[in-house]
Parts: structure tokens; sequence; C-alpha cells
């Protein structure tokens, strides 16, 4: 017989999320993802000023930031034919590259090492030894038995007050804790590190865009201009300072991110068997060197596998009305006019809200109807996982030098076989190695824009089209990226100078959403089946796999909702909505 | 310090000592909080005596209808240090966004501090009050339920960001959740607004620490923000306002202009409207901000801001400027005379140098017109 446990809410994580697993004999069984909060901004966006809407779309994600304003700007750029210059293409690009390091190292030690690592445990840690591996694995200078006793003290002064605060709670002691005291100590110290380091590399962003969380970005380029010789624009100091954080942010990476990542995850070679998904993997692509309409000069290319077989890469097109498709079956939504099991291409996207859930206070989901805010995109009716793993697969199998050292270094230091990577480790893993990659993309893409702004580009953005009685009565826009979660995109239609439908397919929504018509499990339901469960009071198993892929479901769900403040008399009829 | 040594929570002096900081140190950062606050230095020493004597502050952090840009601005704080808030300033017990616990233990974190008692409670987020609050439901319950709960034992209450103080970007029209600040709901204590799409970290930080430091809110202004970082329009503060005085303004993005350093109030600024810290304290550490960066500020920290757009048109009349009344109404007089905004600028900015007005209205008539040719 099974049991229903339920993890709500799941934390370190951006959002709210709930998962209903059953557990049978110590296994997950079956699994349910649903989110529980919406807000509706696709609607709110609608009859607005197409130039605004990035700003409106940004705020889907305060963690991702930059990532809906990028795709937004992309999506009415490519809707208006606008072209931007060569130096706004790589100052986003620079900005999206400091996303990337920021959003893994974050991830990797706030978000996801409390799952691996125990806290309270590092106090029984010989320094000196924490020292000698510390050493050992890297070069970072600090480093010293002294350092690591100063940390070690701190935290028991803090656990010994009583007053655990974030600690509190935690699944220290757990049996699926696994790593040594000393190396938990290590990664304890660099995860009060990166929480200072993470405040620096973001900096690039308020070069460039005036802000962190949520930059500055601009339909037709970037707003920062450069005038080397005036404090008005970009010059020689401001310019210095974003490759300084740069290389300082690439130095984090590869003397701390990488090396305790490898580290941690050679006593959890388990977990290379578990968390493995359905062998369906997709990518939009990214980091264009030579425009956004030449997806030939993507950095990281689009692509995807079916069936986890590296020898075929299928292409995407999301211009096609029967290739991405999102239902609402099992989601919180009217039915489409075609029927509860229909799907929709996003410029054609329709969402009127309807929720049908239990009333709360609720124990349970009804999961045999509606369960989730989340929609169920589908690629040619197949479910995808997005993500580092992803990317990380489709780069390896399209032959990218670059992934393919990472990936080839971090399979011979594990020494684990390649299909480890189809897993919850290797979703993990995929995350760092891509970091180290982008990392030097970055600053790759730092050093072309110094050398056109010597060679005289000063251009950074193209107005041209910026005046709206310049555009089209009607046009279609889709714009894409590969955000730190995974493919992203972001249809729009304008009509008159003003937003008519405007649709969001995020990384989340393909991971965490409700199961299709078929039956057939989204990444995180089919993840979970057959992943230990120690004990069912503590979630504690659940949760590695899923921080396996850095949630962000306030991006998930998006939804408009026609009726406004009547929806509350509709819902007494939710229940006939068939 | 002589009295039992049973458990009781530890102060900020005794952290910062513990911390390897010295006395010196410590004196330091009460005389930069004191400065941060915008008090006199005579505080410096009631900063120090509070932070000396007053234990760690349990806070409880709810997040509702949000995007979490609030917890990451407050991680991007650098004074106090990003770390230590965490682990020495206060004690925070609940936040999704970093504790270790999920469900039952986190809930059951936050249920162990509601029952002591004495902690802030932080919401990040609004409360949708739509389909009775089915919107935003968490551990099977709703966000107003919750919030009502967790407020009922709160000492004080702080609205991170536009989404708690102003139900912010899922409040814009048709705001399909009615999703509401959460003042509009708990009517019973005085509640801290901040807002801000995010707010700057500091400034966050620097909320937090003026409780702690004097035990009492801060002095709050009509719409209930800290005057010490609402107190000022960006406008006033900015670097770029002589130019805008001059009547030089970028005509489009990436123009000549723009590329000189010019006001950006063309081009939609709504700094003019807009009260925050931006100019003072800026982003990140003091590196920069929207405007310095060469984009108008979008006016996040104020009230329905995103209704108040398109954000690439000047602004579309002069309310902003209401708040001075005199120079107010002498500029909306005569921008309606001379039909020429930034004639009302001029004005606006020069209310006491009467006979330089009319030279600068005919240069800023002058300018507008040189840009457009």
């Amino acid at each position: 017989m099974s049991e229903r446990i339920v993890v709500d809410p799941i934390t370190r994580i951006e959002g709210h999320l709930r998962i209903e697993a059953e557990v049978k004999d110590g296994v997950i069984v079956d699994a349910y993802s649903s989110s529980t909060m919406v807000r509706g901004i696709e609607e709110i966006v609608k009859g607005r000023d197409p130039r605004d809407v990035w700003a409106f779309v940004q705020r889907t994600c305060g963690v991702c930031t930059t990532v809906h304003a990028l795709t937004s700007v992309r999506a009415v750029e490519d809707a208006l034919d606008i072209v931007i210059p060569p130096n706004a293409e790589l100052v986003r690009n620079i900005m999206e590259g400091a996303l990337y390091m920021h959003d893994h190292v974050v991830h990797f030690y706030h978000l996801h090492a409390l799952d691996w690592v125990d806290v309270v445990n590092c106090l029984k840690a010989d320094p000196a030894e924490t020292s000698r591996v510390a050493q050992s694995i890297s070069k970072w200078p600090k480093s010293s038995p002294g350092y690591f006793s100063d940390v070690q003290k701190r935290i028991k002064k803090f656990v010994d007050s009583g007053q655990l605060g974030i600690f509190a709670n935690g699944y220290w002691g757990h049996p699926q804790m696994k790593l040594p005291a000393e190396i938990n100590l290590l990664a304890v110290a660099h995860y009060l590190e990166a929480l200072e380091w993470q405040k620096e590399i973001v900096k690039v962003h308020t070069i460039f865009g005036g802000k962190n969380p949520h930059p500055n970005y601009l339909v037709g380029g970037m707003a920062c201009a450069i005038n080397i010789e005036s404090q008005g624009g970009l010059n020689a100091e401001r310019l210095a300072y974003v490759g300084q954080l740069l290389k300082q942010g690439r130095d984090f990476v590869n003397q701390v991110y990488i090396p305790d990542l490898l580290a941690i995850a050679g006593f959890y070679r388990d977990w290379g068997a578990i968390g493995k998904g359905f062998g369906n993997y997709m990518t939009y692509g990214d980091f264009p060197t030579n425009g956004y309409n030449d997806p030939s000069s993507f950095k990281i290319p689009g692509g995807i596998i079916l069936n986890n077989d590296l020898s075929n890469i299928i292409p995407v097109d999301h211009r096609s009305t029967d290739e991405i498709q999102e239902l609402v079956n099992n989601s919180w939504y009217d039915n489409y006019a075609e029927g509860k099991d229909a799907g929709r291409h996003p410029w054609d996207g329709e969402t009127n809200i309807n929720y049908s859930g239990p009333k709360p206070p609720y124990d349970h989901l009804n999961v045999d109807e509606k369960y989730s805010f989340i929609k169920t995109p589908r690629w040619k009716g197949k479910p995808m996982e997005v993500g580092p793993l992803a990317r990380v697969l489709i780069g390896y199998a399209s032959g990218i030098p670059e992934f393919k050292n990472v990936v080839d270094y971090a399979l011979a230091k594990l020494e684990v076989p390649v299909d480890a990577l189809f897993s919850t480790l290797g979703r993990t893993a995929a995350r760092g190695l891509e970091t180290i990659v982008i990392a030097d993309w970055t600053v790759e893409f730092f050093d072309t824009l110094m050398n056109n702004i010597k060679n005289g580009d000063y251009r950074m953005a193209n107005t041209e089209k910026f005046d709206p009685s310049t555009w089209p009565a009607e046009a279609k826009g889709v714009g894409y990226m590969e955000a730190p979660r995974g493919a992203l995109a972001h249809w729009i239609v304008i009509k008159d100078g003003k937003t008519a439908n405007y649709q969001q397919v995020v990384p989340s929504t393909w991971n965490a959403s409700p199961r299709d018509p078929q039956g057939q499990r989204s990444a995180y339901e089919s993840t979970l089946i057959g992943t230990p469960v120690a004990d069912i009071e503590q979630p504690l198993e659940i949760i590695r796999t899923i921080h396996s892929f850095d949630p962000c479901i306030a991006c998930a769900v998006h939804l408009y909702d026609e009726h406004g403040k009547h929806i509350s008399t509709v819902n007494n009829i939710s229940a006939c909505d068939v | 310090m002589s009295e039992t040594k049973e458990k009781r929570q530890e102060t900020y002096y005794e952290s910062i000592i513990r911390q390897g900081y010295s006395r010196r140190d410590f004196m330091k950062f009460a005389t930069f909080m004191a400065a941060y606050m915008g008090l006199e230095t005579s505080a410096v020493g009631q900063i120090a005596k509070a932070l000396e004597t007053t234990p760690r502050l349990p806070v409880i952090w709810e997040h509702f209808q949000e995007c979490t840009c609030c917890s990451e601005s407050f991680i991007r704080s650098d004074h106090p240090i990003v770390a230590d808030i965490l682990l020495d300033k206060i004690s925070l017990d609940y936040t999704l966004t970093l504790m270790a616990a999920s469900g039952k233990q986190a809930e059951a974190a936050k249920h162990a501090t509601i029952e002591k008692g004495g902690y802030i409670l932080c919401v990040e987020g609004s409360v949708p009050l739509g389909d009775d609050g089915n919107y935003c439901v968490i551990a099977g319950r709703t966000s107003l339920e919750i919030l009502k709960e967790s407020a009922a034992g709160a000492a004080a209450i702080i609205a991170w960001g536009s989404c708690a103080s102003n139900g912010c970007v899922q409040a814009a029209a048709p705001n399909p959740t009615q999703a509401t600040p959460i003042h509009k709901i708990i009517k019973d204590k005085p509640i801290i607004r901040v807002p801000g799409c995010p707010p700057i970290g500091e400034v966050m930080a620097g909320v937090i620490m003026h409780y702690v430091a004097f035990g009492k809110l801060p002095e709050l202004d009509r719409l209930g923000r800290p005057k010490a970082f609402y107190g000022k329009r960006v406008h006033d503060s900015c670097y770029r306002r002589p130019y805008y005085d001059a009547g030089l303004f970028a005509e489009t993005f990436d123009d000549a202009h723009a590329k000189e350093g010019y006001c950006l109030y063309k081009v939609g600024c709504r700094g003019p409207m807009t009260y925050n810290s931006c100019g003072t304290i800026k982003w990140n550490n003091g590196v920069s901000y929207p405007i310095q960066s060469g984009h108008g500020c979008i006016g996040c920290s104020e009230e329905n801001f995103w209704d108040n757009g398109p954000f690439y048109e000047r602004l579309p009349n002069m309310t902003g400027f209401g708040i001075e009344s005199n120079a107010d109404d002498i500029g909306k007089i005569a921008a309606t005379v001379v039909g020429a905004g930034i004639a009302a600028h001029a004005i606006g900015a020069n209310i006491m140098k009467r006979k330089e007005l009319n030279k600068r209205i005919n240069r800023g008539i002058e300018n507008e017109e040189n840009i457009k040719a």
C-alpha cells in the first residue's frame, strides 16, 4: 500500500511549488507537481505599448532577472524587423553571462547545497584537514587552517545561540547526508563567501542596466550610450569595472564553485542513477555572435534529443503552429473551444483562469481533476526537459568543443559513465559545467566589445523604428533564449501599435507542468519516480531532485483572466467546465 | 554583561566583537548607519548603545504574489555585510527563498516563532483577494489567512517592495487576481512601506537596522514610507539635474545628447514624480542607477507606476509636481501659456530666480527646437 506525502512549500526556489508523491516500500511510485499561485501578467500587458512590455514581463521573475526582459525585447524586435547594433548584442550577452554566473553559483550554494551539506556537522571537522583538502583541489587563496577554524567557531556560536534562523529544522543528521565533516565545513565556508561574492558580479548589470535586480533593457539595443570622452556614458572607467568584475566572477566559478561541485559530487555518485527523466531534451540556443536572426552564429546550439539518442539532433521551429503547443487539460483554466485535450500554439494562446481545485484549507489536491496553475507545453505532443543538462547534452552531441571538454573532464574526474548525466547528479553537474564555458565566453564578449569601441564603433541602439508610427498595422514576433533554467520564449502579436496578444512559455513550464491528456508526465513528476525515500517525514530526497532543476515557479505560471473580478462567481460552477 | 550565563540572545555588539571586529570597527559601523539614516552625528552614541544591548531579532518573511526580486535585492546589501545579516543581525526564522527546511519542517519553524512573539513580519508580495484568495495558496492555506495569522503577533510589519506596498505589476489594470497591498488588509498595526521594484538592498537593510537600533519604527511619511529613504524625488538628487535646468535633453536613445549624458526627461524619465534614494544611495553599493546608465527612471517606487505609461513618452501631465505647491502652480500655468513642457521645469527649478526666468525659458525652447531640427 502506498502513502501520499505532501511537500508544500518547497523552499529554496522561486515561487510556490507543491509536490504530492506516492511512496511505496520506501520508493516513490508516482508524483504530482503543482503551482498554487498566479498573477496574470500576460493579460496585464495586453493593450500596452510593446516597447514597455519588457519591464512588465521582467517582473515575472526577480531571481533570473533579465531573462524575460531580454526575451521580450527580442520578440518585439523580431516582430518589427529591428536589427540591433553589434555592441548592444555584446552588452546583452555580457549581462546574460553575468546572470549565469550569479544564478548558478547562488543556486548551488544557497538553493541546493543544503540538500547535500550538513551545516551542523561541520562543527566536528578538523579545520586543518579542511584546509588540506581545499588546497589540494583549488588555488583559491582563502584556504588556511585559521580561516576554516574561524568559520567553524562562528557557526558554533551561531548554533549554540539556539537561534538557527534559516538553518532551523534543516535535515541535519539525515542518513542521506554523506559528506565528511571536513567537506561540510568547506561548503559552509563557501556558502558564506558566495553570499558575499554574489552581490559583486551583478554590478555588471548595474553598470549597463542601472540596477540589479531588474536592470533596464530597451527595444532596439541598450540604453547605456558609449562615450569614452565623457562621464555621460560608458567610458574607460565603467568598462574597466565590468572587465574586472567578469574576471573575478570567472575566478570564483573556476576556483570555488567547480572544485566544490566535483568534491561534493564525488560522495554522491549514487545520485547518478536517481532522477532519470524520459530522455527528451530541448534547447532553443543562445548567445548570438552575428545577430538574433542568424542562429548558426549562436554559441549555444538549439535542438532536440529524443529518447536519449545523442546521435540525432532535431531542429525546433518556434513559428510552426504544429510544434510548440500549450495544453490546459490539467490546469486551472477554461478549456479551449476545441476541447479539453486540445493544444494551442502560443500566438493563438488563450488562458482563462478557472480555479477548480479544493477549497483551502486543504490537505491534498484532487489529482484526478485539474491540479495546477501551470499549463502543459509539448513539442509535437512530447514532453521535453529543458535546462543546463539539455544544453550540455545538445552542445556535447553537436560537437561543440567547449562542451566536450568540460563534460569529458568531469566524467573522468568523477569516474562515472556518460549515462550518469541523465540524473539528478547530472543535472546539478551540468549546471556547473556550462558555467565554466559561459564564463569564458563572457570574457570573450567583453574583449570584443572593447575592440569594437577601440575601432570607433560607438553605436548602442537602433532607434529607426522606435516611433510606433513607423510600424506596420499588424506584426507577429517570437523572442527566445536560453535562460539559466532552460529554453524560454515569448510570442507577441502587435496590432495598431499595441500588444494584442502575449504568451510566455518558460523553462519551468516545461519541467514543472502537470501531465498531458495521454498521461505523459513532465520532468518533475517523471524524474521523482523511483527515488528512494528514507524517512517519509523528511522529504530530503524529493527536494534534491526538484532542486536539481532549479525551479522558478512564478515564471512558470502565467494566466489571464477575462472575467476579472467576477471570477469568484464563476468558480461555483467550475466543476462543470468540461 | 556580568549577569547570568543562561541562554539569551546575543547583542549586535557581542556578535560583531565575536566576529573579530574591533570596537573601532563597531563605532565606524554605527557612524555609518547614522549617516545612512540621515541622522545627526549626535545619534551615533545612541545607535552604538542600541546595538550593544539589543538581542538578535526574530524575523518571519512571507512570500505571496511576488517575483522574489525583493529577497534578491536584500541579499545584495553591502552594509551591513550580507552574510552577517543572516548569521548575526537577525534571526530569519522563515523565508521560502533561503531556509533549509521545506514543507512541514518549514511551517513548524514559523509557528515556533509565532508562538514566542516579538518578531518582525516582513511581507514580500501582494495578496490576491479574487476568488476567495485561491490564487495564492501555500501549504494548503490562502495567503490571506496566512497573512492575518502572521500579522497578529508581529511587533512590527514591513511591506517589502511595490507588491506588498502598492500591489505592483499584478495589480496593474485590469488586476486579474485582485492583487492587494497588505495595508489594505491589516489595519490595526503600523506598516512600514518600503516600495520599489525592488527596493535598494541597502535601504532594506537600513530599515531593519533602524528598528533594531532604536527599538521603534522609523519616521514615516503620509504614505507610510521611511522619510530617511523616500524623502526626496529622484529628480532632486539626480546628477543630470543641471542639464534639465539648462534645458538640455536627450531626444532619443543613443543620440548625441544621450551620449553626453543629458537629461532623460524627454525619453520618459519619471524621476520628477518618484520618491526614492536612487540618486543618493544608488544601486548595488553605489555603482550606478538607472538614469546614470542611460535609461529613464520608470518610477518603480510610486503607486500605480505601471499604469502611468507609456514609459517612453514624457510625463503625460505635471501632477507629479503637485507636492511643491507654489513652484508647481506657476509651472502649470507657464506650461499652458508657453506650451513647452520644459518651460515648466525651468520655472519649477528656479522659482527663486525670477530675473533669470525668461532667459531660461527662451533658452529651453531654443534647445528643444534645435534638437527637433
